[in-house]
Formats: structure tokens, sequence, C-alpha cells
């Protein structure tokens, strides 16, 4: 049985909708993961241990376990205490929380790298702690780290796959589903490949350009 | 006669087992402009820092429009007594210390909008005046990284300027410039002076210094030596540490 993509037209609202959810799964994940990134990370630079410690535990927790079994974790486990989520929620719940531990990391190390006397400066105008924080400090931490946020979220976007165990009709899943009614694995398994690199193609393109103008005040 | 706008008391300041402030009086009255001159080393930038509180103090006080700056609170309301003072007390740096994310303008305007002072529209209107004021209305929409330092420090003032201030602390803001533009610098300081804002400024500038304060302290090991208007101190000065220290400056 020779290769034939020729199938591959008579599925293609299936793979188009998988498409659709892993870019929906990406794109909360994302801006979850960014979002709880820069919080993390402030909360790590705290004076108070007791909000420090817990955030750093957090961490090491999401850090030193694999993400299949957070999902698993998330999805099957917080059934028990009563959280029944939808698979598609326990998705963007597990990678948001996975990539957010990542990306703090990058920008807890990019604000302590940031000059200290922009810090004295903005406090010396009377800006709280918050503020200038908030004014200050974290835009440019997070535009010194715009390339390496970026790596993180092309990462996601691969790592998104993982979802499809839990039932998440994604792009991978929805590549399984087509195979199991045509019994064609490697013409489908190569489509859902080529759309995810297409996919991140795309993204490159928006981290570069988010590269440019995070940078262009240099 | 009125209270002096700035008063501290027998201040005292360590680093670990260091002492850098070995007890410091001085009173500063509105509109007076102070220069605080030594060698490195002498306590004299220490001291500018513990005015706002970028430094906290050891030992003694200080009072500023009539409140105890370093007053001991909880944590929360020593932020929110500091963040007011802070807003009334403006300081340029050595480094300049501009926000590189912003532009020119946007470095004026935002503690203003920040705070809540004014709306967008008179923020901007007033920044303008501000850069216009410091020569610099045709830079507003400038990256600092695109300004030279004497612009860069003279937007670095007008940031301070916009939160009206009542005080300006100048941390040897022409130290970092290479010499051809102190000039610009110094020019925006004496106008300031001349508009009879009260100013500390602490600088390696002695010209400077004599030209434009009215009282002049010269520190050294943490203690005052010397003080008194420029041309006694400069011309006439009393301690041999005084002399020696001069002799070596205008000697180089």
């Amino acid at each position: 049985m020779g290769l034939d993509f020729s199938i591959l037209p008579a599925y293609a609202d299936i793979l188009w909708q998988g498409t659709l959810w892993t870019i929906a799964l990406t794109v909360l994940s994302m801006f979850f993961s960014l979002a709880g990134g820069v919080v993390f990370a402030v909360l790590q630079l705290s004076r108070h241990a007791i909000i420090r410690w817990p955030v750093a535990g957090f961490a090491w927790l999401f850090m030193g376990t694999p993400l299949l079994l957070q999902l698993f974790l998330i999805y099957f486990g917080l059934v028990q205490i009563g959280l029944d989520l939808n698979a598609f929620v326990a998705g963007v719940i597990a990678l948001s929380l996975h990539f957010a531990v990542y990306n703090s990391e990058i920008i807890r190390s990019a604000i302590v790298a940031v000059d200290k006397g922009q810090y004295e400066a903005a406090r010396s105008l009377g800006l709280s702690q918050f503020q200038a924080m908030r004014k200050a400090i974290v835009p440019q931490a997070v535009a010194n780290v715009t390339p390496a946020l970026g790596n993180m979220m092309i990462a996601l976007l691969k790592e998104s796959a993982l979802v499809s165990v839990i039932g998440v009709m994604e792009l991978t899943l929805s590549a399984q589903r087509a195979i199991s009614d045509s019994f064609r694995p490697f013409e489908f398994y190569i489509a859902a490949g080529a759309i995810y690199y297409v996919l991140n193609l795309g993204l490159e393109q928006a981290v570069r350009v988010a590269e440019r103008r995070s940078a262009q005040y240099r | 006669m009125s209270e002096p706008i700035v008063k501290i008391r027998g201040l005292k300041k360590n680093f670990g087992s260091l002492q850098v402030l070995k007890g410091i009086d001085m009173d500063i009255d509105q509109g007076q402009i102070f220069a605080l001159i030594g060698a490195s080393g002498s306590g004299k930038s220490t001291l500018l820092r513990t005015i706002n509180q970028l430094e906290e103090v050891t030992e003694g006080e200080i009072w500023f429009d009539g409140e105890l700056v370093n007053q001991k609170l909880p944590h929360r309301q020593r932020e929110a007594h500091l963040n007011r003072l802070r807003q009334n007390i403006g300081m340029v740096f050595q480094h300049f210390n501009l926000f590189p994310h912003l532009t020119a303008i946007e470095n004026v305007t935002m503690a203003p909008l920040m705070l809540g002072r004014v709306n967008k529209a008179e923020a901007i209107e007033q920044a303008k005046k501000l850069l216009d004021k410091v020569g610099l209305s045709d830079r507003g929409d400038y990256y600092p990284s695109k300004l030279s330092g004497g612009q860069k420090q003279r937007v670095a003032i007008a940031r301070s300027l916009a939160m009206n201030p009542k005080l300006m602390l100048f941390d040897e803001v022409t130290s970092a410039l290479d010499p051809e533009l102190v000039g610009e610098v110094n020019r925006v300081m004496k106008a300031l002076a001349e508009e009879d804002m009260t100013m500390i400024i602490v600088t390696h500038d002695l010209r400077f210094a004599e030209d434009v304060s009215d009282h002049v302290i010269f520190m050294a090991d943490g203690l005052v030596v010397e003080e008194g208007p420029p041309s006694l101190v400069f011309r006439a000065p009393q301690e041999d540490r005084t002399k020696s220290f001069l002799q070596q400056v205008f000697n180089d």
C-alpha cells in the first residue's frame, strides 16, 4: 500500500476543526501563561517569605513533574474533590500553569537584571512599589526576554498535542480519528505535522514582530 | 522666622559596620541653594539620599516641610507616608535613570498620570512646557537611547519637575557627562535656582557650586567639616582639610 495523499480532502473538515481547537487551546494558554508568569515572577520577588515560598514550591512542583501527569491530575484527579472540569478547560489550565512556571523563571531573572536606578527613579517620583514594578520595571524586563518567551510559546503550541490524551479534539486527536476511519496513519500524521509547522511559522513571525516592537526603544 | 523646609538633626548612617554619616545637622530654608562638596566617600551622596529615604537612616531625624520623614511606622503606613513625601521631593541622578522604554514626553507625564494628579491632556500640556523649559521641546517623541547625555539629564530634570516638588535633590548630575555637555545641564539648574526652587546639589563641579549656591557644605569622613556662603568657603576656608581639598581639586 503506497502513499496516497488524495485521501486528505475527504477529511479536511475534521482536520480544520482540529486546527481551530489547537489554535484556541494555544492562544488561551499563551495568554494565561504569560500573565501568570508575570504574577508568579513578581510574587517570587516579594519581601515576605510567606508569599515567596508557596509560589516557589508550586513552581518546583510544576517544573519537576511531567506535563502529562499534571494534565491527568487536573482532569481526572480534581473530579474526586468535586471539580469536574471539561477536557478543554482542564487542558488550558494545565498548559497555562505549566508554562507560567517556566515563563516566570525567565521574567524573574529579567526583572532582577533591570538596573536598580530604574526602581529608585520611579520610587523617588512617589510611585508605590507596585506602580514602579508595573510601569517601570516589568515592561523593560519583558521586552528584554521577548525572544526567550517566544521560544516558550512555540514549545507550548507543540506541547498542546498532549491534551489529545484527555479527549480534546485538537489537531493530533483529529488526525487520529481520521486515521482510525481511513487506516492511513502516514498521510494524516504528515498532514497534521505540516499544519503544526505552518502554525509555528505564523507564531514565529508574530514573535519576531513582538520582538521588534518591544525593542523599538533601543 | 519661618521653619526651615529641611531640618536634619544628629543624622547617622551605618552600612554594616561602616559608619558613613557620623552626626549631621542641617537647616535649609525655603528657596535656598545648598551645595554639598567633598571627596568621594565623604558621605554627601548618602546624605542626599536619606532625605527622600532612598537610604534609611540609622539614627537621628530628618524633617521635611514640618513632617518627620523617618518616622517609625508599620510597613504599609510607612510606604504611604514616603510616597506622599517623595511626590514633593524631586530627585535627579548621576546616571539619569530615564525610563528607556518610554519617550521623553512619556517619561515626564508618567508619574503625574500614574498618581492621578492630572488628566492626560493636562499632563501632556504640562510636559510640553517643561520640555520647552529645559530646551527640548523638539525631542518629546524621542526615546532616551536617541538622546545625548546632556539631553537625557535635562529630560530627567523635567520629569522631576512634573510633580511640582518643593525641593529638588541633585546627585552628581553632571559627573557622568562629557565635558562639553555639562554646561547645558548647569544652565537649566541655574535657571531653576533663579526661580527660587529649594535645591540641594551634590557636586564635584566646584566652579558651578560657587556660581549657583548660597550655602556650601564641605564634608569629609561622614561629618560636616566646614560650611558657609560660597565666598567664604571657597575664598577663605578656615579648616585645614577644606584648604587641602580645594587645593587638590583646583590644581587638577
